[in-house]
């Protein structure tokens, strides 16, 4: 039974079990709500949660586990060898899995009998046979593979049985258990929302999931990577050079270095200009004012950063190039670390500012007041007390956005260039390691080289820095906040 | 803060000189000096930001508006059924065998025919310059056309049909005398040629509902690029995304706000949301990349894949939005409703939840927002490979179809080298943007509407 249908099945039991709880529910106190426990509504959900709940857990076990066991029982076919080999085996299971569907396309297109794709022996004519159902084999198919696509055949109809079976017996067994138990005095209303907490209990793991499969991922990955090329040489190389014949250089200083100096280049611009437009708007802008800049200055924040690349592109790289390398002789691409920098800052802009101004409007304003009751000015009330007083949230929003900058990727992958350098000539194209992890890992890939899964070791190191950068700004601003009360 | 202000304030108690609070002092005068410095600081960041903000607008806008249009050719072509139906039975099949090629020609010496017809001088511009007029992709669409009602064979019709991009680029200029000097691909003669075309109206730039519509198309044809594929890779991937971030932000916000104890278990999920909030997006890319692609066995390219790296990407914003909402909703409320009987469940799902509604919806149509315009992770799982056929229907399995995504389409027109598809990426930012402020505006009127005040 395709598994649509059985989860279809399975919805029509839980309605069932719906109806049937609330009635039995009913029934048992003679249509006299009030000596029920819970409302009648409770029961149906009993009933039909019960239908379906364990059902539906039985069958993803099921799912998750058939290809494992057939995998297991298929080894009897191949040499020990091979089938101990990680990489040979999932060739080999693949293989094995294409024909056996090839084998199912041709026997649902009237080419192959049943009995004839069980019996088929492996003479080289199978190859031929499947191509004229539209199914193309990559290389011939030996014996071995053909057998144990046979065997594989058998014990994905078998198990697709009895999954089915078991799935209804499960969900049938829930069904009867919840009516049996379904009575005037049973708590179905404490049932059915410990199931509800325990589904927002698991919707809130997600991000830990989240968090777990980030690391995991990239983790595995680097680990092989690390076991195809030195890592002292990736970290501490001063080369990036990769070649898909081998040979390849993957340093990470030149990508490291071009990173941090755009993110330079983009806190120059944005930590002054964020900050003096969010000391602007808390301080000395009118409400009307501020109630039409703030929203401009964040339509920046929403705008999406492939909007900016594309700027960069065709507006701020050829006016930088046009302007001033060339003039000044320094470069002559418009893609550069200026080109890229200024347009990251421009984007971090509202980032800088709506964070500085919710800590600016936080600064009580006693120690307003009193500054100027001493006399001071406007500008050296901000200066000397209010700047002071919201340094650590300021520091923790300049990092916060420094993070920003670093893994901003679209601007710098239209705007940076790819070309790997140390230099200091900001007119020159240099690259990140975003840049080089989209490169790395877009069009077809084998992951099985170097060259590709350094994308892994160099997302893993991203992810350091950030997190670093954003468990350091949160310290920043626990640490050093002062309290008003 | 004593000392710092007392460098500032002139020592003047001891000497009673004749200064006045009427006339500035030469320190009073730096200082109101500073002080409208300081201001104007503040102003001219405001102003810099604004402007740089004005001119990439104006920028995009004035490179994209014109991909809305399209140099078009309208002239007269006889359908001669000698040709385009050897066979002469008007099967579908039996003309299937006249290829793009058959039409191609067709199409090349009707118009050569038709300039002749209308005396317009083709002078240093041979026939096979004309025939680099029409668009590859007008032969087709004609094709097309005449196989989906063959009645049209033997008929004259009026037809309609892209110029090659350079024309079209001619027509917006893009495309100057000076460029098409240097330019392999097109004469100044040709050029000429278009103007008297122009003049005589076959030649005109018209609205193109194709660049909504149609499919991407290859490097060498700019003029029949369109969005379509990438509109509805989008929607898939929108629509996959509602319907699995708002119920598990919604289910987790309301754990993490209304049931879960003090301890170690959910501080670790706190600290874990506000961090993922801040995780580059590439990363939940190259996460897609290893869970949902290679070790899943997902499609790639396809807007399941994307939805579920998107999905995980918002999850953490929507979480934070919607938390703010329940926590907005006062305790008074909650206490009303356990004081009449209500169970903790009961007071959350019948009496906060709807409270918060309104500005749950606003938080989650705004992280919506940020998921359409999110390239860098779909870059990674593979939507930004050329993608020429629709994806099935909704239902028919197109979730697994491959089909690219809106910026990301965006991005893969910008890094072609033909100048012509420069000018298609703005106008993919155009529609992008267009649908950001519509889901923008609606959190907003959402928000005036339903915001409510305790």
């Amino acid at each position: 039974m395709p598994i649509l249908l059985l989860i279809i099945v399975l919805g029509v039991l839980a309605i069932a079990g719906f109806v049937l709880g609330r009635r039995r529910a009913l029934a048992s106190v003679e249509g006299n709500t009030r000596r029920l426990h819970s409302l009648p509504n409770y029961y149906a959900w009993h009933g039909a949660i019960m239908a379906f709940l364990p059902a539906i857990a039985v069958l993803t076990l099921w799912l998750i586990a058939q290809p494992l066991i057939i995998e297991r029982q298929l080894s009897g076919y191949f040499p020990t060898e091979q089938f101990e080999n990680n990489s040979q085996r999932i060739l080999l299971m693949a293989d094995v899995r294409r024909v056996a569907e090839g084998l199912d396309v041709a026997v649902a297109a009237g080419a192959l009998s049943e009995t004839d794709a069980a019996s088929l022996s492996a003479d080289g004519s199978i190859r031929e046979r499947l191509a004229g159902v539209g199914v193309a084999l990559g290389a011939d198919v030996t014996p071995q593979v053909l057998e144990a696509s046979q065997a594989y055949r058998q014990l994905a109809a078998n198990g697709g049985l009895w999954r089915s079976v078991l799935t209804l017996i499960v969900a049938v067994a829930g069904l009867l258990y919840a009516l049996r138990i379904t009575n005037g005095d049973f708590r179905a209303r404490n049932r059915v929302e410990g199931v509800i907490l325990g589904v927002l209990i698991m919707a809130s793991t997600i991000a830990i999931l989240t968090t777990i499969g980030i690391v995991l991922s990239m983790l595995s990955e680097t680990i092989r990577f690390a076991s195809m090329y030195p890592f002292k040489d990736f970290l501490f190389g001063l080369t990036w050079q990769p070649s898909f014949q081998g040979n390849s250089q993957l340093g990470l200083l030149p990508l490291l270095w071009g990173t941090l100096y755009i993110s330079l280049v983009a806190m120059i611009v944005a930590v002054p200009t964020g900050l003096f437009t969010a000391i602007y708007l808390a301080e000395y802008a009118s409400p009307r004012v501020r109630s039409i800049v703030k929203p401009l200055i964040e339509v920046i924040a929403g705008i999406p950063t492939v909007v900016f690349g594309l700027f960069a592109l065709v507006t701020v790289g050829p006016f930088l190039r046009d302007w001033f390398a060339v003039p000044t002789g320094l470069g002559s691409s418009g893609s550069s670390v200026m080109t890229a920098g200024l347009v990251i800052g421009v984007l971090n802009i509202p980032f800088i500012s709506s964070l500085a101004d919710d800590i600016i409007n936080a600064v009580p304003q006693s120690l307003r007041d009193g500054s100027y009751g001493l006399g001071a000015t406007k500008s050296e009330t901000v200066r000397q007390v209010i700047l002071p007083a919201a340094l650590p949230g300021i520091v923790g929003a300049i990092l916060l956005a420094a993070s920003r900058a670093i893994g901003e990727t679209m601007i710098v992958t239209m705007g940076a260039g790819a070309a790997a350098k140390l230099d200091l000539n900001p007119f020159e194209a240099m690259t990140t390691i975003t840049v080089k992890i989209v490169s790395q890992l877009t069009g077809d890939t084998e992951f099985n080289s170097p060259e590709t899964l350094v994308a892994f070791a160099l997302g893993m190191t991203l992810f350091v820095i950030t997190l670093g950068l954003n468990i350091f700004a949160l310290w920043v601003v626990r640490k050093y906040r002062e309290q008003y009360e | 803060m004593t000392d710092a202000t007392s460098a500032n304030v002139p020592a003047s108690a001891p000497v009673p000189h004749a200064s006045s609070l009427l006339t500035q002092t030469a320190l009073m005068k730096k200082r109101n000096a500073a002080e409208t410095r300081f201001k104007a600081y503040g102003i001219a960041a405001i102003c810099v930001s604004l402007s740089v903000l004005a001119v990439m607008l104006w920028t995009i806008f004035s490179d994209g508006v014109s991909a809305f249009k399209q140099a078009t050719f309208t002239f007269p072509v006889t359908l001669d059924p000698e040709r385009l139906d050897p066979k002469g039975n008007r099967e579908r099949d039996e003309m299937m065998r006249v290829t793009t090629i058959g039409y191609t020609n067709l199409l090349n010496q009707q118009l050569v025919a038709y300039l002749a017809e209308r005396d317009i001088s083709t002078e240093g511009v041979d026939d096979k310059d004309i025939a680099a007029f029409i668009s590859r992709d007008t032969p087709a669409r004609l094709r097309n056309m005449v196989l989906d009602n063959p009645d049209l064979l033997g008929q004259t019709i009026r037809f309609e049909g892209f110029a090659t991009g350079r024309i079209d680029g001619y027509i917006k200029g893009r495309v100057t005398r000076d460029t098409a000097e240097r330019d392999t691909n097109i004469s100044v003669a040709q050029l000429d040629l278009a103007d008297r075309m122009i003049d005589e109206g076959i030649l005109s730039a018209k609205f193109n509902w194709s660049f909504l519509t149609a499919p991407d198309a290859s490097d060498q044809r700019p003029e029949a690029a369109g969005l379509g594929v990438a509109m509805i890779g989008s929607a898939y991937m929108m629509f996959l995304v509602v319907i699995m971030v708002l119920p598990l932000g919604v289910a987790a916000s309301i754990y993490l706000e209304e049931f879960a104890p003090k301890n170690r278990w959910t501080d670790l999920i706190e600290v874990n949301i506000s961090n993922l909030a801040a995780v580059p997006s590439i990363v939940y890319g190259i996460l897609g990349l290893a869970i949902f692609i290679n070790f899943a066995k997902f499609p790639q390219s396809s807007p399941l894949v994307g939805a579920l790296v998107l999905t995980l990407m918002t999850l953490p914003t929507i979480i934070i939005a919607t938390r703010a909402a329940i926590r907005a909703v006062p305790p008074s409320i909650r206490d009303a409703a356990l004081g009449v009987g209500a169970s903790k469940m009961q007071t959350v799902f019948h009496h906060v939840l709807p409270l918060a509604a309104p500005g749950i919806m606003t938080g989650t149509i705004l992280g919506l927002a940020s998921a359409l315009g999110e390239t860098a992770p779909l870059l990674l799982i593979g939507m930004v490979a050329f993608v020429a056929n629709y994806p099935a229907g909704p239902l028919d399995g197109g979730m697994l179809d491959p089909a690219t995504a809106l910026p990301v389409q965006v991005y893969s027109w910008a890094s072609r080298s033909d100048p012509a598809f420069i000018e298609r990426s703005a106008g993919a930012i155009i529609v992008l943007l267009a649908f950001l402020v519509v889901m923008n505006i609606v959190a907003i009127v959402l928000r005036r509407k339903f915001e409510r005040r305790w």
